[in-house]
């Protein structure tokens, strides 16, 4: 039994699970971070963006003005961005016979995977995860095709080229696998492939494997996967939350009994504790509007963002809010407003409990009703001529390399009155602001990841006693820029198994039986005998 | 051989009051747990003293499931929990979970409230029973106890109505509760997978029954509504709160809006705006089409249609109004009914199906003078028109759905005799398998052939591909040899080596011995060799080991030579051989 780790980011993972003759891909996560060497996409004429400088290697003799720009000290790629892709040699994809789905953000790549590669298989996921997954494709489609650049830039990629550039392009790895986005016919494609499972189904796989996923506890319909025969059993454990937030808590005790548990996707902010980080969240987004200034939260358009809004409901009128417009701007604000209220079945005790009286769920439903939070699919149309300030904008790409909130940068970027409040994981804050330096507006960086930490990880593999743990080997060994901390990385006996992209590792399985069956007719005469 | 044992103390060759028991595997499990409508005494509620005398029933059920939230099918539910006494779990779906209580407040309002009588579950029963129930999701599989599994499926029918595949070991039951193989206008149709049932208890409400298009009959529904409203007329559609209704609704809201209608709609107060809550929050429970339009248009929102007054029933003019129950048997659709019974301008749409004894099923078979409380008559002079609109499968679609499950015998219930008979006939015949419609108190056993599960080590099997390719070979039978032990209740194919380990028993070996006795004049050693040279000449192709202990070994038989006390030319050949070493040579030789 073999593992192919074709992803090397820890919380966007793409690994291949070979066991008993079904080839089985966990997760097709897409690593967005690429997107930063890139400049942003204005949605309207920016004369800033527009006039930089092209970039010439000082001695002159590589000129690449046409597809790199200089832009607040730095060396940005003028193109539409492109993103890392899980790697496509290390094995045949089209032998692929499964594909399995943790949560919505751990998706992203599926079009990419299921398209164009031959392949032929079936992918599951919980109903939730296919539905927002989908919105989060159409946003991310959205945002590219809305601003269409023509040209695309190939020749800084070149090897010989590539090692002249200024960081952090010089050191910027697999360039000749970036991808432009796919296309809205493209996620239709893959996305039709997709077959719905409920939490503990049990799925048959060609009558060798069962799968069956669990909840994880991190989003609407976010699972963790158990893959067993009748005597092995391999648990993937994948973007796991012990908080209580909206989704329904996390199942630990079917995990038991695992020979191998493969854990990706532990929180990105080990030191920031999420209920911490919501009440500075809460207090600088008062404190600036107080102040007469406008706040911008860039933000995915699923997820944290339902919790956000939540602890608003209950802050807004102590903290004398209640005449301060919110406003959510995305293509699919209202569909994903609209999506969260849907899925009692998905959600933790209390908001099911909402939904038998019956009320909403959530409570941005009243949000709504009372106008307090107002919704738009783009800063063009109705939003531009009903727009208040001060005000907040929930907004995305939280890259700020695309989307409306490129708009509310350059808008709002050169008074100090204004804070961006960052609460998405995902980006280095000082990289997703580079290209928009230098900025007069507060930058305040409140990063909520509510996904397993060390210290809940290493309780729960106490509790559920793995033989092996398989893991990305940034977790084996303590942050780069805390190498004192060793309470920020597994210590496990035996040591987990660390990968890395490409790594291929043979998983230890101590397999003693199988199971057969003994047809009635036979079992009788054994019986008499 | 197993079996299964399927009883049902209601539903039996009868619609209403359905409750079903199982026995599978050792466990007891109740399939909902209904009231009947058509009865006001004992009748109304299931006769638990079937199941235990005096005694708790938790000591004698598993578990209790309900399929849908219609009080046919979970309107007992406090009486058997809180009253007989059950403490068990209750498994039933989430929107069932949410609606089935408000139906059955609702219910116990009017029969005690309204009716005045006594000896009824309170609402705190209503609330403690609720506490008991355990919510459902779809294809879950839920483990009851270790060995006990259920896993339900969409079943259409009402919002959240669920059938449910129950599973212990490799024995199987699917019960389907009421279900709908054609998606409407609100709903879509059950399916199931695969499963291969030992029995698929199924409902038969419309046995006989092959029902026209859904359009035809939509069609005529508003054909018949419209003309009455022309001609100044009072609409009174009686329906459940949820379900039918719901339909209708759409159906209506659409028609006045394409005809630019504009006498009222009424939807009798109360429970009606809360459903609509319930269809908007379960949307995922409705069918497609609304699914994929609800974030632009909820089919829920309903422009035309608005909350009934009482008072309004005198108002002058046409209109149309929606009150519950369905089977006219109490309530508000009963009080408009006798206000509006008097006059032929009017007209009452029956939709659903009635049980005997609801005024619903009177005038629906043509009576025309009906007995009310206190020995008055009402004259009934509005028009009665029946449409069949409640989502039942009809005997295409109960044919269809054993296509889909591929049961190995077939059971009835929620029908009535006389059709069952015949769907029974139609089954058998069809599908070659046993169909079953047993009475209520009826038992029906049906024995199952389940296999058996083994665990093979994985040495013995590694070993028998070394020895024969691998395995499985399916068109070349093969012996293997093995140790079948029993150990806490599960199977193992051990090698016999293993075998006697895991048991601490010690090894005897089986040898066949035999003497031969020669005449040489050699020393012992050298007949030996003389042997040993001799067979190995003779044997080409054996091993053959002549061994410094004054043995000489072909394969694994064992010579020795020794002489005889009396004459030391007489040499005696000891010869050994084990049992397996007759097969080997058997087979050699074939």
């Amino acid at each position: 039994m073999k593992l192919y780790c074709l992803s090397g980011h820890p919380t966007l993972p793409c690994n291949v699970l070979k066991f008993k003759s079904t080839t089985i891909m966990l997760d097709c996560g897409l690593d967005t971070t690429s997107v930063l060497n890139f400049l942003p996409l204005p949605l309207v004429h920016s004369p800033r963006l527009s006039k930089l400088p092209g970039w010439v290697s000082k001695d002159g003799t590589i000129n690449l003005e046409k597809e790199l720009k200089e832009c607040a000290g730095r060396v940005f790629v003028d193109a539409q961005p492109e993103f890392c892709l899980p790697e496509r040699e290390l094995l045949d994809l089209s032998t692929i016979d499964v594909i399995l789905i943790s949560n919505y953000h751990c998706m992203m790549a599926l079009p990419y995977i299921t398209e164009h590669t031959g392949f032929t298989g079936t992918v599951y996921a919980t109903e939730p995860t296919l539905q927002i997954g989908r919105l989060l494709m159409e946003e991310l489609v959205n945002f590219m095709e809305r601003v269409p650049k023509a040209q695309s830039a190939t020749s800084w990629k070149n090897k010989e080229i590539q090692r002249m550039l200024p960081g952090p392009l010089k050191d910027a790895v697999d360039v000749w696998m970036w991808k432009r986005c796919y296309s809205m016919q493209e996620v239709n494609s893959a996305l039709s492939k997709v077959q719905l499972v409920g939490y503990s189904q049990k799925v048959e796989l060609f009558g060798a494997v069962q799968v069956s996923p669990l909840s994880s506890g991190y989003s609407l319909g976010s699972s963790n996967w158990i893959i067993q025969s009748h005597h092995e059993k391999v648990s993937y454990v994948s973007g796991s939350s012990l908080l209580t937030t909206h989704p329904q808590p996390m199942d630990q005790s079917s995990l038991k009994n695992s020979d191998v548990l493969i854990l990706t996707g532990l929180t990105q902010m080990p030191t920031a504790n999420p209920d911490g980080m919501l009440g500075e969240f809460c207090s600088n987004l008062a404190m600036t509007i107080r102040a007469g200034g406008n706040v911008l939260v860039p933000c995915y358009s699923s997820g944290v963002i339902y919790d956000l809004l939540e602890c608003l409901y209950q802050f807004i009128e102590s903290a004398n809010l209640g005449t301060t417009p919110f406003y959510f701007i995305s293509p699919i604000a209202n569909s994903s407003l609209e999506f969260s209220q849907i899925f009692a079945e998905w959600l933790c005790h209390n908001k099911q409990t909402k939904v038998y009286l019956p009320e909403p769920p959530f409570p941005h439903a009243e949000l709504i009703q009372t106008n307090k939070l107002k919704h738009y699919p783009s800063i063009h149309g109705d939003f531009s001529s009903e727009f208040r300030q001060p005000c907040v904008v929930f907004t995305g790409h939280p890259s700020l390399r695309f989307g409306d909130v490129v708009h509310f940068m350059e808008l709002w970027g050169k008074s100090s009155l204004n804070t961006i409040i960052f609460t998405e994981p995902d980006f280095s804050y000082l990289d997703a602001l580079a290209p928009y330096q230098p900025l007069a507006m507060k930058c305040v960086y409140c990063p909520i990841d509510t996904r397993l930490n060390f210290h809940q990880v290493s309780k729960l593999l106490k509790e559920v006693q793995p033989l092996h743990v398989v893991c990305p080997e940034q977790y084996t060994q303590p942050p780069l820029t805390q190498s004192h901390r060793s309470d920020l990385m597994l210590e496990l006996q035996p040591p987990p198994m660390p990968y890395r992209r490409c790594s291929v590792l043979n998983l230890p399985f101590r397999r003693r039986y199988e199971r057969i069956y003994i047809l009635p007719e036979c079992a009788v005469i054994v019986a008499l005998t | 051989m197993p079996e299964i044992k399927v009883t049902p103390l209601g539903a039996g060759q009868d619609v209403g009051r359905s409750c079903i028991l199982v026995s599978i595997g050792g466990k007891n499990i109740m399939l909902d747990c209904g009231m009947h409508m058509g009865y006001n005494d004992d009748r109304r509620f299931p006769d638990f003293s079937y199941i235990t005398q005096n005694g708790r029933l938790t000591d004698f059920l598993d578990c209790l499931i309900i399929s849908h939230f219609h009080l046919d099918h979970c309107g007992a539910l406090p009486y058997m929990s809180e009253m007989v006494g059950y403490d068990g779990p209750i498994y039933m779906t989430h929107p069932t979970k949410a609606i089935c209580p408000i139906l059955l407040e609702d219910f116990r309002k009017i029969t005690v409230d309204k009716k005045g009588e006594t000896n009824f579950f309170t609402s705190q029963m209503i609330k403690d029973c609720m506490k008991k129930v355990i919510p459902l999701n779809l294809h879950q599989t839920v483990q009851v106890d270790d060995e006990l599994e259920i896993k339900a499926y969409y079943a259409g029918h009402v919002l959240g109505a669920a059938m449910v595949h129950i599973k212990v070991g490799s024995e199987s039951v699917v019960y389907t509760g009421d279900y709908n193989m054609t998606p409407d206008r609100h709903l879509g149709a059950a399916w199931i997978d695969k499963c291969r049932p030992d029995i698929l208890i199924s409902e038969s409400t419309y046995a006989t029954t092959i029902r026209d298009s859904k359009r035809c009959r939509e069609r005529d529904f508003l054909k018949k509504v419209h003309e009455s409203i022309e001609r100044g007329g009072k609409v009174l559609i009686p329906v459940f709160a949820l379900g039918r209704a719901q339909e209708l609704c759409i159906l209506l809201e659409t028609f006045w809006e394409r005809m630019n209608l504009k006498a009222p709609i009424y939807f009798s107060t109360g429970l009606t705006e809360k459903a609509n809550h319930y269809y908007k929050l379960f949307i995922t429970w409705t069918n497609q089409k609304i699914r994929k339009t609800f974030v632009q248009r909820n089919m829920f929102e309903f422009k035309h249609i608005k909350a009934f007054d009482r008072s309004y029933a005198d108002n002058p003019g046409p209109m149309v109004v929606f009150a519950t129950p369905g089977m006219l048997h109490a309530g508000q659709s009963l009080q408009i009914f006798k206000k509006w019974a008097g006059n032929e301008k009017n007209m009452v749409i029956m939709p659903g199906y009635c049980v005997q004894g609801t005024i619903g099923h009177k005038i629906l078979n043509g009576q025309r003078k009906l007995e009310m409380e206190g020995r008055a008559t009402l004259d009934v002079k509005l028009q009665v028109e029946y449409m069949s609109f409640s989502a039942h499968a009809d005997a295409k679609g109960i044919m269809q759905l054993i296509r889909m499950a591929e049961p190995r015998n077939m059971l009835l219930v929620h029908g009535e005799a006389v059709k069952m008979e015949f769907l029974k006939g139609k089954i058998e015949q069809e599908f070659s398998i046993d169909c079953y419609m047993p009475a209520n108190g009826e038992t029906t056993t049906v024995t199952t052939n389940p296999s058996v599960p083994v665990d093979i080590s994985l040495n013995l099997l590694k070993r028998e591909m070394a020895l024969g390719g691998p395995l499985p070979d399916p068109k070349k039978p093969r012996t293997m040899h093995g140790t079948l032990i029993m150990k806490e209740n599960s199977l193992k194919l051990v090698s016999s080596e293993q075998a006697l380990k895991e048991l601490g028993l010690n090894e005897h070996q089986l040898r066949f011995t035999c003497h031969v006795q020669l005449q040489d004049p050699h020393s012992d050693a050298d007949t030996l060799h003389r042997i040993y040279t001799h067979l190995k000449s003779v044997l080409k192709g054996y091993t053959i080991q002549h061994l410094p202990d004054g043995t000489v070994i072909v394969e694994s038989i064992v010579i020795k030579v020794s002489s005889s006390a009396e004459d030391s030319n007489t040499k005696v050949l000891l010869l050994s051989w084990s049992y397996q070493e007759v097969l080997n040579i058997l087979k050699r030789s074939k």
